[in-house]
Order: C-alpha cells, then structure tokens, then sequence
C-alpha cells in the first residue's frame, strides 16, 4: 500500500518538473515583447522597462529558470500585477473558498449521478432508465453557465428565494454559505451528474453480465445482495477513476461558475488574471492548480487500489 | 450472422447498422440542420451580424425579427446564424488538428516502445492541466482571436486524443498479423498505414465526434468569459455575455444561443452515442 | 417420485429476428445420488436447459414455453424470486465452466463460501468459519484456514474449481449442476476434479447432472446419459449401453470422433457439417442434413423418442442396426 503511493507521488515528479516548466515559459511564449504586452499600448518606456525588471525578463533565459525554481522552493510565486499581493497570499485565501464549493458540487453529483446511474442500469429500457438518459444527455450537452443563468432568472430574480451572487463564507455564516453556494453548486453538479450517470449505468451493466453475478445468484444470494454488494464492488472500480477526471471538470467549470455568481474563488481571480494580462498570478494560479489536481489523482489512485485486491497484491 | 451479411463488406455492414440507430439519426439530423445553417449563412442571413440599428433595440422575437435583436439592435437571426458557422468551423478546425497530431503522437508512442515514455510524460503533464484553465492560460498567451482558441483548444484535446489512439495502437500492436507482417520483412511505416492505423480507427472516430461537443461547448465558455474571440465577433459565447446584463428585460438574447448550443451539442453527443454503439462493441452501453 | 423430473420443457429467446427454441421438448427424471451425463455440441440446448432448471436465465429474452421442472415435488417453472432463492444453495447448486471469472475478484474466497451459508442458516460468524474451512478441505485445498484470506486472483485455475466446488456443496444440496466443470481446466487438474466429484457424491450422496461435451468424460462418471442435438434430446442411455450400442447415427458419431489408441485409422473421423442455427432449422429430424443414413422421410417431421430396451430411447426412424 504505502508502495503504490510512494510510486505514485514518484510519477507525478517528471509531470510537475513539466508543469512546472510550461508555466514558467508561458510568458516567454508570448508573442512579441511579454513586457509591452504586460504593460499595455499606452505605457511609457519607463514603465515598460521597470515591469520587464520587476518580472526579470531582463535577465538571461537560464538565470529566470533558476531564479523561477529558487523562489518555488522557498514558496515564492511572484506578485500578482493587478492585486499587488503575493501570489501565494491571493491563492491561500481564495482556494478554501473554490474547494469548498467544489466540495458541495462534488456530493451533490456523486449523489444524483450514482443514484441514476445505478437505477438506470437496474431497470434497464424501462422509463426510469430512459428518463434518467435523457436528462443525463442534457446535462452534457448544456454549458453550465446556461444552466447557471436560468437558475438566477427563476430562483433569485422571478422566485427571490436565493440571492444573484456574492459569497457568505461558511466560517461567518453557514446558513449564508449555503444560500450563496447552493445555485453555483447544483449548475456544476447536473452537468456532472449526466456524465456520472452514463458512466456508472454502463460500468454496472457491464458488471451485472460478468460469470461471478451468474454465481452469486446460483448461490441462492437475494437479488439486493448481489447487486449492492457484488456488482457495485466491481462498479465502483472504473467509477472511481471517473471521480477523479470529475474533479478536473469541476475545478474546470468553476472558472465560470465563479464568475457567473461573483464567488472570489480561484477560477475567477485566474480569468481577471488573464483578462488584464496579470501573467505572474496566471502562471502561480496555473501551477497550484495543476499540483492540486495532480495530488487529487494520486488519492484517486489510492481508492482504486483500496478497492481492487488484484491492484494492491501484484501492485500493477 | 446471416449468410448474406458475410457477403457484405464491413464497411457497408457498418454504414446499415448505423442507419437504423435512432438515436445516430436524431444526432445526425440536429447536427445536419445546424451546419446547413451555417453554410448557408451568407444567404439566408444577408444582413450583416455586426450591423448596427438603434432604432430597432430590444425587439422580441416577431414578424420582422425572426430571433428579435439585441441592446445594439443588430439580428439576433443573423448573429446565431453566422455564430454557427463559426462554431462548426472551430469545432471542425479543433478536430482536424487532434486528428492529425492526435494521430502522429498517439501512434508514435504506441509504436516506438523508445518514445512512449518521454511522449506521455508530456502527455500527462499537458493533461493535469484543468481544461477550461490550460485554454484560458493559452489565451492569455496568444491573445483572444478566433484562430487562437483555436490553438488553445487544440493544445488541451490532443493529448486525450493521442492517448486514445496509443491504447489501440499497444493492442494491435501486438496482433498476430502485425506480428506476420514483420516477419514477412514489412518496413514501419508500411505496417503502420496497412495493418495498425486502419484498425484504430473506431474508437478514434467516437472520440473525435465527442471533441466536437467539447470543442463548441469550451468555445462558448471561453467567449462568455470573454477571453475568447473579441466582441463584436457573434459568436454564441459573446452573444450570451452581451445579453447577461438584458436578461431580465430582453431574455431572448440569452435564451436563443443557449438553445442553439444545446441542440449542437446534444446532436453531436448522440452522433458519438450512436458511432460508439455501432462501431466499438466493447464500448456499447447496452440497449 | 423422483428427485428432479423435466417434462417436455420448451425454453425460448426473443432476439432480433424472432422468437428460437434453444431447448424443445425435452423430458428425463433424475434420481438421488445418480449421475446423470448431458452430451452434445456447443449449441445443443445442454447449458440453457441447466440455466432453465436453476431459473438464471434472464427473464426477457428468455421465457418458459412449455412444459415444467419438479424437484422434490415442487413446480419450479412459476416459483416467485424468493422461494427459487431458498432453493438454489441448499436445493440446487451450479458449477459452471469458467473457474477464471465465477469468482468474485474482489472479495476473498472464504468470504464468499461463508455468505453462501449465511444466506441460507443462521450461524454465528465462528461457525460460518468452521464450516468454511471444513468445506475447503473436503475439496482438497491444502492449508485451508490460511487460504480463507486468499483473494481468486491468487488461485490456479485448478484451485478456483475447487472453491467453486466448495461455494456449491457447502450447503448439502441434494443436487448438483456441473456445466462443463473441467473443460477450462489442464487434463491432469481434469482427472482430479473428476475424481473429487465422485467422492463427494460417494460422501454426500447428492445427485449430479454433469454437462459435457466430452465422452471420455462421460465414460469415466455418468451412470446414465442424454445425448442432446439442436435443442432436443436424441438418444438417452445407460452409460455402458450408450457406448456398447449406440443407435441414433449422431451417438454414434459422436463416438466415432473419439480418436482411439488401440485402434489403427489414417484419418480422423468427423460429422460433416455443422449444427444448423436456431432459427433456420431443418423441418423433421434436424440431424438429418448432416446424417449419412438419411432418407426422404426423414424431412417430414420431428421424430419421436422410441423405446429400444427398458432405459434405452432414441430419436430416429432410420436407425441402423447396431
């Protein structure tokens, strides 16, 4: 056990070494002088010449590597252009803020998408299977700030049961937390719970044809038992590695969400950052992320092989 | 089998089964009426998308407006019409180039036992990017323009794509006819173009159709962030964000390219269903 | 009365094209603590007629058309869910072919022999165990205790028959299904798991159905036998009459494919032809096609089982003298 995550977190080194890197040369892949791009049409020689000091891209490439990697190991991500503040600082204080939300999408899928999935596989062709397709086909097929807007016009505009934006942390107010967070929440979360649906209904009528569910119900086993315990055992396997490309897609999604509902979450400080051409908090924002999301795979990694004998005997 | 379908080449076999596949026929017909649209946008939505007309602002939907027009009193009919073209000229664009570098890598890593690792490597790392995230940092890169998420779009689907064709080309790799053809003193490339690739094609066809969707529906979420192609470009993303502010008055401006988004997307979405189904019967969600 | 009684069961699938038989018609009685061989090709209605009998079959596509299964007394063809459940485990068991997949892979074997008790006596867990345990012996697992903990993916092929075995027997059923239980498996892990059989019959005293399409098979274990072809039964024996004097030409094939090591042959003999598929088969006898006794006749209509000698019926109106 401990040697699959010591292996893990070992393959994820080359991949942050490259993560690392590309964030790095992002500015250096700016077209033309990243400097004058920074600073805008209208400025100054002066302040272009001060920016390109500030960022050190009056140094040679190899120095800005160096110093780029120095200042990582230290927890040094530069200083964000438009809020002046440390780019660890604006990230510490914002991504509680977007793991949480995440968080409450994330049960709320897990929940709607495992039910559906689960039932429609249950009573395949019959009308629950075909409704909850359906609504499953729908959800992928919409942008969630589609779904977003439509929430805001029904419940905050026409019905004002819920407020159009803004964000209550829970530490202050959990009632509050939980009338803002709860439209960005479920926009994020239908769309998911579609993809989680189709996946798990296929995943366990994948399942429910294998020989060991012939033999479960040979054995005389009543019929909730082989499904509950042996078919979705096996489901929960592949299902697993979806949670983990449905925590990507959240953290994806909630650059919009964000935005949509004015929640200071990390999505909505990286796409300001990108509109004002902040590239030092883009690139900090973009690595922090990544590393997140790259841990959250390594945990995805651990249930699979918690939940699979034959993953954690030859640790494959 | 029937006796008669052996007589039949497989691509014909193919070609029937997915012509009695509802759902492929729905996503099709969807699919259909939105690209003919976008086609033909020059003629059936002559009037400029781009032009302005206050005295015409914030008509509903009616007998001179077909779609009503938006704060600046430009068509909304014209602007959905030629938004779709440019989506289906992005998505088009998005898929072409996952086709091919998809493709090119994909197979170069399944193949060459010796480039797999440094190439998934990359692979991997330009993966645990978030996609909406890697899009907008390219963005910030190369500046908004059509042509440039584009790019970005490209940059962030080529390397699922290029892991999908890997998957296929490791097993065939192994095939015994590839093995045959080896022996038989076939060169790379040759074995490549005739026995590997030919065969690889099934699950990368679903996976193109799908990048589609995805390709239109990140568009749309890249110009509504505004980081996408620049207003006044109507595309369905910019339409949607200029209206935000009208929701409550002039609710057509949104609801309009929404609804044409959905029926885009959810067409190419049963268009993969439905490739899925009848091509790759190891990935058939059971009817 | 005996203990599973099969009469004129009609087994039928729904598929694309129309409704097929896979099994038609098809009567026989089993006794306790007999072995009773199945035999014929793949495709012969031998494994739908087991799945029939222990009610797994799904129930669309496959339906019930006709006829109905007693055992010990009881209809099982219109059992609800729950009572068929009572009597699969401590009634019926079922082991099938593939020892690679009937496991679980995800829980230990131990853990699935004790649910299978557990499902069927109320025992507190150290029992459970026990029996387990004992049950796991009795099949030949060596340092049973330990194995319990043992997940499938850790067990030969061999070793997994075994536990299945086990999962089967551990309730004392009073008859067991044995669907082609070596054919996966090595000759000599074969002649093993044969042997195994017969001493846990000779312990038990259950009865056995082994369904097989191999006479050697057939040879070593049945005391009686049904020769199956395209759904129906063609020829059923006792087991030493059916190889002494086989007369439906198909027995008689199938005997004549066995290669011999006694007997000098320049080539193998084989039954030209191949089963017809089920929905286009031959009107009449549906060997026929392939039958190098076949006549005009043999086209008209579906030949009867006619009784050659008390124990002894064969399906054929042509039927060579032996």
């Amino acid at each position: 056990m401990i040697g699959i995550v010591v292996r893990r977190l070992g393959g994820a080194l080359p991949i942050m070494l490259i993560v690392s890197l590309l964030t790095f040369g992002m500015i250096h892949l700016i077209p033309g002088d990243p400097a004058i791009a920074i600073a805008g049409l209208s400025a100054t020689p002066e302040q272009i010449a001060n920016i390109r000091h500030d960022l050190g891209l009056d140094q040679p490439i190899l120095g800005q590597l160096w110093r780029w990697y120095a200042n990582l190991a230290i927890g040094d991500l530069g200083r964000s252009l438009l809020l002046g503040q440390p780019v660890v600082h604006v990230m510490l204080q914002r991504l509680p803020v977007t793991l949480a939300l995440s968080a409450y999408a994330l049960i709320l899928t897990l929940l709607v998408g495992l039910i559906s999935g689960i039932a429609a596989a249950l009573r395949q062709n019959t009308w629950v299977d075909q409704a909850a397709m359906v609504f499953a086909m729908l959800g992928i097929s919409l942008p969630n700030f589609y779904l977003g807007l439509l929430m805001i016009i029904l419940f905050a505009v026409d019905l004002r049961w819920l407020p159009t934006g803004g964000y209550i942390a829970f530490t202050t107010d959990p009632l509050g937390w939980l009338a803002t967070s709860t439209m960005p929440a479920i926009s994020q979360a239908l769309l998911l719970a579609g993809l989680l649906a189709r996946i798990t209904r296929s995943t366990m009528l994948e399942v429910l044809r294998q020989d060991y569910i012939r033999t479960a119900r040979a054995k005389g086993l009543p019929n909730r038992r082989v499904v509950l315990k042996h078919a979705l055992a096996n489901a929960l396997i592949p299902i697993t590695t979806v949670v983990g490309i449905i925590v990507s897609l959240l953290i994806s999604g909630s650059v919009v969400t964000e935005t949509l509902f004015s929640i200071p979450g990390v999505g909505q400080v990286l796409t300001q950052a990108v509109l004002n051409r902040d590239y030092p908090m883009v690139q900090g924002g973009l690595l922090v992320t990544t590393a997140l999301l790259v841990l959250v795979n390594i945990l995805v990694d651990v249930c699979y092989a918690l939940l699979d004998p034959r993953v954690r005997y030859d640790g494959a | 089998m029937a006796p008669e379908d052996i007589r039949q080449s497989p691509l014909k076999l193919t070609l029937r089964r997915l012509l009695h596949h509802r759902l492929f026929l729905l996503g099709l017909g969807l699919v259909s009426i939105v690209a003919i649209a976008a086609l033909l946008a020059p003629w059936i939505a002559p009037v400029d998308p781009n032009k302005l007309a206050m005295r015409f602002k914030f008509r509903p939907p009616d007998g001179d407006f077909v779609f009503g027009t938006d704060n600046f009193g430009r068509s909304l009919w014209s602007r959905v019409i030629w938004g779709a073209r440019l989506s289906m000229f992005i998505g088009s664009a998005v898929v072409l180039i996952n086709a091919v570098c998809g493709t090119a890598i994909g197979a170069a890593a399944g193949y060459f036992r010796r480039l797999d690792n440094i190439l998934m490597r990359f692979n991997d790392a330009l993966m645990a990017f978030p996609a909406v995230l890697l899009a907008i940092g390219v963005t910030a890169v190369l500046g908004p323009s059509v042509n440039d998420v584009i790019i970005a779009l490209g940059i962030v689907y080529t390397p699922r794509t290029a892991r999908i064709v890997r998957s296929s080309v490791i097993v065939l790799r192994e095939m015994e006819y590839v093995q045959a053809a080896v022996a038989a003193g076939a060169g790379h490339w040759r074995i490549l173009r005739r026995h590997i690739l030919p065969n690889a094609m099934a699950p990368l066809i679903v996976q193109l159709s799908f990048l589609f969707a995805y390709a239109v529906l990140t568009e749309a979420t890249l110009s509504f962030l505004g980081v996408g192609a620049v207003p006044p470009t109507p595309t369905w993303g910019n339409i949607m964000a200029e209206g935000r502010q009208y929701m409550i008055d002039a609710p057509w401006i949104i609801a309009i390219p929404g609804i044409a988004l959905m029926i885009t997307v959810l067409g190419l979405n049963l268009l993969g269903d439905g490739l899925r189904d009848v091509l790759d019967p190891r990935l058939r969600i059971q009817s | 009365m005996s203990l599973l009684e099969v009469r004129n069961l009609t087994t039928a699938f729904q598929t694309g094209r129309g409704e097929i038989t896979a099994v038609e018609d098809v009567s026989f009685d089993l006794n306790e603590g007999e072995i009773l061989g199945i035999v014929g090709e793949s495709g012969s209605g031998k494994s739908v007629t087991a799945l029939t009998i222990m009610g797994l079959l799904p129930r669309p596509p496959a339906r019930v058309a006709g006829g109905s299964v007693h055992f010990a007394g009881e209809n099982l063809t219109n059992l609800s869910d729950s009572r068929m459940q009572h009597i699969r485990g401590p009634g019926i068991a079922m082991v099938f072919q593939e020892p690679m997949t009937s496991l679980n892979p995800v829980f230990t074997i131990g853990d699935q022999i004790m649910e299978t008790i557990a499902a069927h006596e109320r025992l507190p867990q150290r029992a459970l165990f026990a029996r387990a345990v004992e049950m796991l012996e009795k099949v030949g697992i060596a340092s049973a205790a330990t194995r319990m903990a043992d997940y499938p993916h850790q067990l030969s092929g061999g070793q997994r028959q075994r536990v299945m075995l086990a999962i089967a027997l551990v309730c004392r059923p009073k008859l067991l299904i044995a669907d082609e239980p070596t054919t996966a498996l090595d000759v000599t892990i074969q002649a093993q798991i044969l042997d195994l059989l017969l001493d846990l019959r000779d312990e038990f005293g259950m009865a056995i159905m082994l369904i097989t399409h191999n006479m050697g098979v057939i040879a070593e274990t049945a005391d009686r036998v049904i020769v199956m072809y395209a759904g129906r039964i063609v020829e059923e024996a006792p087991v030493a009459t059916l190889f002494d004097q086989p007369r439906h030409p198909y027995t008689r094939g199938l005997l004549e494919c066995v290669p011999s090591l006694t007997t000098e042959r320049d080539r193998l003999i084989a039954i030209p032809g191949t089963l017809p598929e089920p929905i286009r088969r031959p009107p009449g006898c549906r060997f026929a096609p392939r039958c190098r006794f076949a006549e005009p006749d043999c086209a008209a209509g579906i030949p009867p089982l006619t009784r050659l000698a008390p124990g002894h019926n064969a399906a054929c109106i042509h039927m060579p003298e032996p």
